[in-house]
């Protein structure tokens, strides 16, 4: 069942991601981009982190790349145009994303002590304990100092983007 | 199906396997990076870089039963969704003073 | 050393305690108190001089004096170096004539320069002199003696462009410091050779070490004796290095007088007797010096026959009568010589002071065309003056003709080459005579030549000194003969012919008294009883007379030989090799330098996106290759052991 489900959803990711890389039109990558995340969501479900796996459909498939796909259609942008390349991107780039590949292939085939995934694997020893139950207990207790942190964080990006967006350069303030 | 394939399609996955899933989308966003014109379809494959390395993560998490990997991914995720607020708020204003979204077109410093 | 305190490290330092103190405070201090700053420190030193001497004639002190626990200055492997002073009976007599005649000077400087702006910064010079002049002759090793005689070049430097506000008095400055450059050149090589063959600079060690070798003649002692003569040579402005001393001329009489005569230019006898040991050993270098002080001696007198300006005259004169010092070492009579220096330093500083005295008196006069009948207003510069006139002529019973006929004794005692040589010393005593004859009639006697000329005799300060030198040109030769040899034997060693007065040489003086009358008799009927007759000898021989006067267009020939090439040379190569070449090379590269990186880095900062993205990822995977990666191991595969991986 694993294999079969692993070599499905991550097949239709890799497809996915293939597909960003190939289409001209910004909103058809994003909609491969969203068929890449819920693959990767049950990639998640597979190794035992449902929230995460939720979280991860909710959040980023649902609110992230909503985003993306409501500013693709604001500013109605187009085909890609043909424009002057980078010379250095494809000299200096495309051997540096070869070598890290390699590297990084070599790294995890020679790592020991990797094992095999167990299906829905629970986090903890104490039988019975969800994966949710776990999470909030760590995130609530050892790492609340983080957590309130990331709130304040949010709180500064919707300024920051409301402050970016509201107004253009040398536009005045619509209807102000 | 005969027995051998029943088998074999019960096998557990080797974590390396999506270790590797994980390295080549990490690759792949790098090559979108490196070759999308559009200045919203780049920001997108640093989005999938992201991803990318939420898989290896949670991944690790699994190995070795540890729930701060889990953790740090939900932390990636907050992080995420504020960049790409303000990363496209920032899009938007750029794209109002030059209106286009070449990224090659976007090489001054000055708006 | 056991004895009485003889304060030997004064000597020096009270000089140069006076020049610091004029040097740095004077332009603020009153005239007066800088005069008597500046002459106290010269009478100190005379005194304790004068103490030292007493206590030697007294026999309480036996000479030679070495200074014990002087401060080291150089100590490297088996090269030792103080700052010890040493006296001796050759270095008393020096310091004798040097602290005494410069007080002297010092005194009449007061009168003399008592108008100029810049009296500070004259006595500050000359006791800086003093005190270099004096470390000079006290110095225990060559090394020192060095040190003494690059300071009084120095110090002749700055005297002599004292006006340096005055073009010529600038150059002869200039001229006067390099040509002595040329000669310490040689002066440089001998210490060299000196350290290289001995192994000690200290002057007694190596004394020591060449009587312990019988055998040692020639050879290196020649090269050594060679190169210390080039020194001397330049030093004492003797052929072919003599071309600054007439210029030299452009500074203020007193220095003149003390420097061109009475002192620094002996500094190159002095080495030679002072270094009489290496000198005696090689023939060829004697014979040399022998030469060089009889082909000056005459080249120099017959220049002076007809200059028209009372200094240079002077000047030439002081070049012949060193020529006869060295004439004197080079037969080996090193005391004769040192005896000439000590009356030369006498009535030669006298010629000279008389001379500034009727300088002054003129209001700046110094073309002798334009004098005479000073007799009538200047009686007492008058009578000194003459007194000298005959001590240099070498009359009996003046200083001159005993220390004189010591030389040219020695000289015709040697026999062969000397026998010669006293020839030329002979004619050149002819030469001598006539020409100071001559400076004679010009100045005092007959009438005055120039209507507008209001002489008036010089003050007491400036008459004092010129008076106590009269004196001693009359007696100074009393003392010394005789008993000179005796006294500077120990330092000097004794010359063959130094044994009393035997019937030839009471004949060879007789000769040369015979002679100097002669002078006087030719320069009478020149210059008194027929007046115009000395142009008509000029206008008989045009040729040999311009020569003369053009002082043999030694400077144009050394003009053009060597200066206008030296300074062509330099100035090309200041311009294309050091300006254009290597200074413009210079800047042109570190230019092009920066102006090449800017234009490799400039292409980076493109704006491009994608381009940086590029490099970034380039980043990325370096610092994950260098984290990841062992490259111990891996350069160790290769053969390159870093670290503590490996064999």
């Amino acid at each position: 069942m694993h294999l079969i489900l692993f070599i499905l959803f991550a097949g239709i990711c890799l497809a996915g991601a293939v597909n960003l890389l190939l289409q001209t039109h910004p909103i058809n990558s994003a909609l491969s981009l969203i068929v890449v995340m819920t693959s990767l969501a049950v990639l998640y479900l597979q190794l035992g982190a449902e929230f995460l796996a939720a979280a991860q459909v909710i959040v980023y498939a649902g609110a992230i790349m909503v985003l993306f796909t409501f500013v693709v259609m604001l500013l109605n942008a187009g085909r890609e145009e043909r424009t002057r390349g980078s010379r250095a991107a494809v000299v200096v780039g495309f051997p540096a994303v070869a070598v890290l590949l390699a590297v990084a292939t070599t790294v995890v085939q020679h790592t020991p002590k990797l094992g095999t995934s167990t299906f829905g694997d629970t986090m903890s020893n104490q039988p019975g304990a969800t994966n949710l139950e776990v999470l909030s207990g760590v995130l609530f207790t050892k790492l609340l100092l983080p957590f309130e942190v990331t709130s304040v964080l949010i709180l500064v990006a919707i300024l920051g983007s409301v402050a970016l967006a509201r107004f253009g350069h040398g536009e005045k303030g619509a209807g102000e | 199906m005969n027995a051998d394939s029943i088998q074999f399609f019960q096998q557990e996955v080797p974590l390396s396997w999506y270790l590797l899933l994980s390295a080549v989308l990490f690759a792949l966003g790098v090559v979108g990076f490196l070759i999308k014109r559009n200045l919203i379809t780049v920001f997108m494959s640093i989005e999938l870089m992201l991803n990318a390395v939420n898989l290896s993560f949670v991944t690790f998490a699994h190995q070795w039963h540890a729930v701060k990997g889990q953790i740090f991914v939900f932390f990636v995720m907050v992080v995420a969704a504020a960049e790409a607020a303000v990363g496209l708020a920032i899009i938007i204003a750029v794209f109002r003073a030059r209106s286009t979204l070449a990224v090659d077109r976007i090489d001054l410093m000055k708006l | 050393m056991n004895g009485p305190l003889l304060f030997l490290p004064l000597i020096p330092l009270v000089p140069f305690l006076g020049f610091l103190v004029n040097g740095t405070l004077g332009r603020k201090l009153p005239k007066a108190l800088v005069a008597t700053i500046a002459l106290a420190a010269p009478l100190l030193s005379f005194l304790i001089v004068l103490h030292a001497a007493f206590l030697v004639w007294a026999g309480s002190v036996t000479l030679p004096v070495i200074e014990q626990g002087a401060p080291v200055w150089i100590s490297a492997g088996a090269v030792h170096i103080d700052f010890g002073s040493v006296v001796d009976p050759l270095s008393l007599v020096m310091l004798l004539i040097i602290t005494g005649v410069g007080f002297l000077i010092h005194v009449y400087s007061v009168g003399y320069m008592a108008e100029e702006d810049g009296y500070w910064r004259f006595f500050a010079y000359l006791n800086l002199f003093l005190f270099f002049m004096t470390v000079l002759v006290q110095a225990g090793n060559i090394l020192l003696m060095f040190v003494g005689w690059e300071g009084v070049g120095l110090a002749s430097y700055l005297l002599v462009g004292f006006w340096f506000q005055k073009t010529s008095a600038a150059d002869a400055g200039k001229k006067a410091f390099i040509v002595n450059r040329v000669g310490d050149f040689g002066f440089l090589i001998g210490i060299f050779l000196l350290l290289a063959n001995f192994g000690t600079l200290t002057v007694t060690e190596i004394a020591a070490r060449i009587a312990a070798n019988p055998g040692m003649t020639g050879g290196v002692l020649t090269a050594i004796s060679l190169c210390l003569l080039v020194g001397a040579t330049g030093k004492s402005a003797q052929l072919p290095l003599y071309v600054w001393l007439p210029d030299a001329m452009e500074g203020p009489t007193p220095v003149s007088a003390l420097i061109h005569a009475a002192t620094m230019v002996t500094a190159g006898v002095y080495m030679i007797a002072r270094t009489h040991f290496i000198f005696d050993r090689s023939p060829l270098a004697l014979m040399v010096v022998a030469i060089i002080g009889a082909a000056t001696a005459l080249f120099a007198a017959t220049i002076g026959l007809v200059q028209t300006d009372i200094k240079r005259v002077l000047a030439y004169s002081t070049v012949s009568q060193l020529g006869y010092m060295f004439l004197g070492c080079g037969v080996a009579a090193y005391s004769a010589a040192v005896f000439h220096l000590m009356t030369h330093a006498f009535f030669k500083a006298l010629l000279f002071l008389a001379a500034g005295s009727v300088i002054h008196g003129l209001g700046g006069e110094q073309d002798m065309r334009k004098m005479g009948g000073l007799r009538k207003h200047m009686p007492v510069t008058f009578w000194t003056m003459t007194m000298a006139v005959l001590a240099i002529a070498g009359f009996f019973p003046f200083a001159g003709f005993f220390s004189k006929d010591a030389i040219l004794y020695a000289a015709f005692a040697q026999g062969g080459l000397g026998t010669v040589l006293w020839f030329v010393g002979l004619v050149t005593a002819l030469l001598t005579s006539f020409y100071m004859f001559r400076l004679w009639y010009l100045t005092f006697m007959g009438e005055s030549r120039d209507p507008h000329a209001h002489p008036h005799e010089s003050p007491w300060s400036m008459l004092c000194p010129l008076v106590i030198l009269a004196v001693l040109s009359v007696c100074g030769g009393w003392i010394g003969v005789g008993r000179f040899g005796a006294f500077l034997a120990p330092a000097v060693g004794r010359h063959a012919a130094e044994s009393g007065a035997g019937s030839l040489e009471i004949w060879l003086s007789v000769l040369a008294v015979a002679v100097a009358a002669l002078g006087w008799f030719l320069a009478d009927r020149l210059y008194r009883q027929r007046p115009g007759s000395a142009a008509q000898v000029a206008a008989a021989v045009p040729a040999g007379y311009n020569l003369l006067v053009h002082k043999y267009y030694v400077d144009e020939i050394y003009s053009m030989m060597f200066v206008k090439p030296l300074l062509a040379l330099s100035k090309f190569f200041l311009e294309w090799v050091v300006d254009i070449a290597i200074l413009g090379g210079l800047a042109w590269l570190l230019g092009g330098i920066a102006l090449l990186g800017g234009a490799i880095l400039q292409r980076w900062q493109s704006g491009n996106l994608r381009s940086y993205a590029a490099w970034l990822a380039l980043g990325a995977v370096a610092l994950l290759l260098f984290v990841l990666v062992p490259w111990t191991t891996v350069l160790a595969g290769f053969g390159l052991h870093i670290g503590m991986v490996g064999h």
